[in-house]
């Protein structure tokens, strides 16, 4: 790169002589960095990882088109009512089965219950079984794999051995075993669950990420610089591993959504009167030849906000894997 | 002596074996001083170095044998907490590959500025402009606008130069150098190598010079030991080496060096390999390279021999050697 030693300002002309004694001007004359601009956003700000990340995901239809549809479903799920005005639980056994008419678009359930308040409002179950329960997951994964990855040894054949047990137990199985003999008619339960059998996902994740991240120099670096074990890991590692583990929790956010309704749907997972897709998918699933609408909103809301979780998740890989790019 | 390594060993554990990593390796060096380890990959020289940092993955890596006195303490007989206390404050580290050595995630500034929050709990206000202050030292231009960039953000140079900073932080009494220079641009390792010898004088700091380029060893450093499969085979002040080598292996080395007033020959290269570190030859470990090996080079092993004051050479022949 002859620019770059023009701007360093340095006369090199003797090659390779045997001692290094070559006519180099002092080191007053710096080398600065090459083409300056190169490497620094547009505003001359510097650029992090995730500054990048960001930048790529603004421009990923994929990620404007999820984002936007997460977006929607957060917001009526805090807030049901600014798009459906009735009450999901007020039901007319004499409207039971009936279509679509004025004012209930998408008609009446088995219950007679509005399909569509029930459909608006089964997604502040379902998002906040998702969010809670990929939370937990990321957060036991995340720590216990992140120290199983970094002290190695002992503590990770065991940690390991252990996630490879729960990696043995069917989830359907093993949700209709345990979910079976709780009686609490909260989201609790089911979440707890999930955490137990999901934790080991994200635990192998984090352990293989921190493996990678701590064999950087820098890490060695900072340990002959005086660093503590905890600061390397939290200060060093952490952020260059966590990548991966955020992608693999977006995607099992979508996962859990779906879990939960094939619970609900198996008589496992929430109760009524709890407002919940799987449930309603549950309800509606013998009169499929009758009254498919019973069955056709919750089941389709499901469908696009599993898939929208999932499609975040890939766009988010894509924007945080280098590699990819 | 500011370090005294006396008669180190480190052995590698793997799955095919023990691979002898350092046989016995005795060096010092004094505050001040500049004492330059050469040898090839895999003789040692990083391992004896990351041993005296205490920085050696463990396992795999094992000392067995030796101490190492810093400051009259040996190393490895304190606690892992009061070693860490030791490392960075009192004797400092830097590594060949900047970009690599830097956290890609942080800013230098951050970085930089661990340093005193770790060692000396000062607030990140303060750290940050302590971290100005350095950057200065080691004249990176326009450092206060660039302690906000990240490693990337610099050219080779300018990394080698923050870690020059790191490392001298806190104005350790022992700097080791691992290869500082092999990472960059002639024309720069130059100016990094001036730059590192000027603040050692100013720091009065023994340095430790790890490289196997004998071009920057004889600028900067006091006096060389020359290492084999684990084992030192010559230690001499520079200008006696460069003169008259007393071991076939260091002889070896400068003849490989390409000279201007050699032009059009062909250049000399020690012949064979390396031995390999699990199954290091009987005898003299580079006897199966060494043109004046013998009968007796291939049953026992040499030892240091004294050939003056200040002058070993671990060769039975180092009289033939230096006479030619």
């Amino acid at each position: 790169m002859p620019e770059q030693h023009e701007s360093e300002g340095v006369v090199s002309s003797a090659g390779m002589g045997g001692a290094m004694d070559l006519a180099v001007s002092e080191a007053e004359t710096l080398e600065r960095t090459p083409g300056g601009p190169e490497g620094t956003g547009p505003a001359g700000k510097p650029r992090s990882l995730w500054s990048d990340a960001w930048r790529d995901l603004r421009r990923n239809p994929v990620f404007i088109i999820s984002g936007l549809v997460i977006l929607f479903l957060v917001v009526i799920s805090l807030w049901p009512s600014l798009i459906a005005s009735g009450n999901p639980l007020k039901c007319d056994l004499a409207k039971a089965q009936e279509g679509s008419q004025p004012g209930h678009p998408f008609g009446y359930d088995g219950q007679g219950c509005d399909v569509y308040t029930r459909t608006v409002y089964g997604t502040r179950i379902s998002i906040s079984v998702g969010v809670l329960a990929t939370a937990g997951i990321a957060l036991l994964g995340s720590v216990l794999g992140g120290l199983a990855g970094y002290f190695s040894g002992g503590y990770d054949s065991l940690m390991s051995r252990i996630t490879d047990i729960f990696f043995a137990i069917p989830v359907v199985l093993g949700g209709l075993v345990l979910l079976s003999v709780v009686t609490s008619n909260t989201i609790w339960p089911v979440i707890g669950f999930m955490v137990l059998l999901g934790w080991t996902q994200v635990y192998r994740i984090a352990r293989g990420a921190v493996i990678i991240a701590k064999q950087n120099d820098y890490v060695q670096a900072a340990r002959a610089l005086g660093a503590s074990d905890s600061r390397i890991l939290l200060r060093h590692i952490a952020p260059n591993a966590v990548a991966p583990v955020i992608v693999v929790a977006t995607i099992a956010l979508g996962t859990y959504i779906a879990l939960e309704a094939t619970l609900s749907y198996l008589g496992v997972g929430l109760k009524p009167p709890t407002v919940s897709w799987g449930i309603d998918i549950s309800a509606a699933s013998p009169y499929i030849r009758n009254a498919p609408h019973m069955l056709l909103w919750p089941a389709g809301a499901l469908a696009v906000t599993v898939l929208a979780f999932i499609m975040l998740g890939d766009a988010v890989r894509d924007a945080l894997d280098p590699k990819l790019r | 002596m500011l370090l005294e390594v006396r008669d180190l060993q480190v052995e590698f554990r793997t799955r095919d074996g023990v691979a002898k990593a350092v046989n016995g390796v005795s060096y010092g060096v004094d505050a001040g001083e500049t004492l330059a380890v050469l040898g090839e990959s895999g003789s040692g020289k990083s391992v004896t170095a990351q041993a005296v940092m205490g920085i050696l993955d463990i396992p795999p890596g094992r000392i067995t044998g030796g101490e190492i006195l810093f400051q009259g303490r040996d190393l490895l007989k304190l606690k892992e907490d009061e070693r860490r206390k030791v490392r960075g404050a009192e004797m400092a580290m830097i590594f060949q590959d900047a970009l690599s050595s830097l956290n890609p995630v942080l800013s230098v500034g951050d970085q930089l500025g661990e340093m005193f929050v770790v060692h000396r709990g000062m607030s990140k206000k303060d750290a940050r402009a302590k971290a100005v202050d350095l950057m200065e030292r080691v004249r990176i231009p326009a450092a206060r606008e660039r302690v906000k960039d990240y490693p990337h953000q610099f050219s080779g140079g300018m990394r080698q130069r923050i870690m020059i900073a790191m490392a001298l932080a806190l104005e350790p009494a022992l700097i080791i150098a691992d290869e500082p220079t092999t990472a960059l641009d002639v024309t720069v390792q130059a100016q990094v190598m001036d730059l590192l010898a000027e603040l050692q004088r100013e720091y009065n700091m023994g340095l430790i010079l790890i490289t196997h380029d004998l071009g920057v060893v004889a600028d900067v450093a006091d006096k060389i030991a020359v290492m084999y499969a684990g084992r030192i085979v010559e230690s001499a002040p520079v200008h006696d080496i460069y003169k008259v080598p007393a071991h076939p292996y260091t002889k070896g080395l400068l003849e490989s060096i390409p000279r201007l007033d050699q032009k059009g020959q062909e250049l000399y290269a020690i012949k064979g390999l390396p031995p390999n570190l699990m199954n290091i030859p009987p005898g003299c470990a580079f006897n199966p390279r060494c043109p004046l090996a013998q009968d007796v080079c291939r049953t026992d092993e040499p030892p240091l021999h004294e050939v003056d004051e200040n002058r070993r050479s671990a060769c039975h022949f180092w009289r033939e050697c230096m006479n030619g």
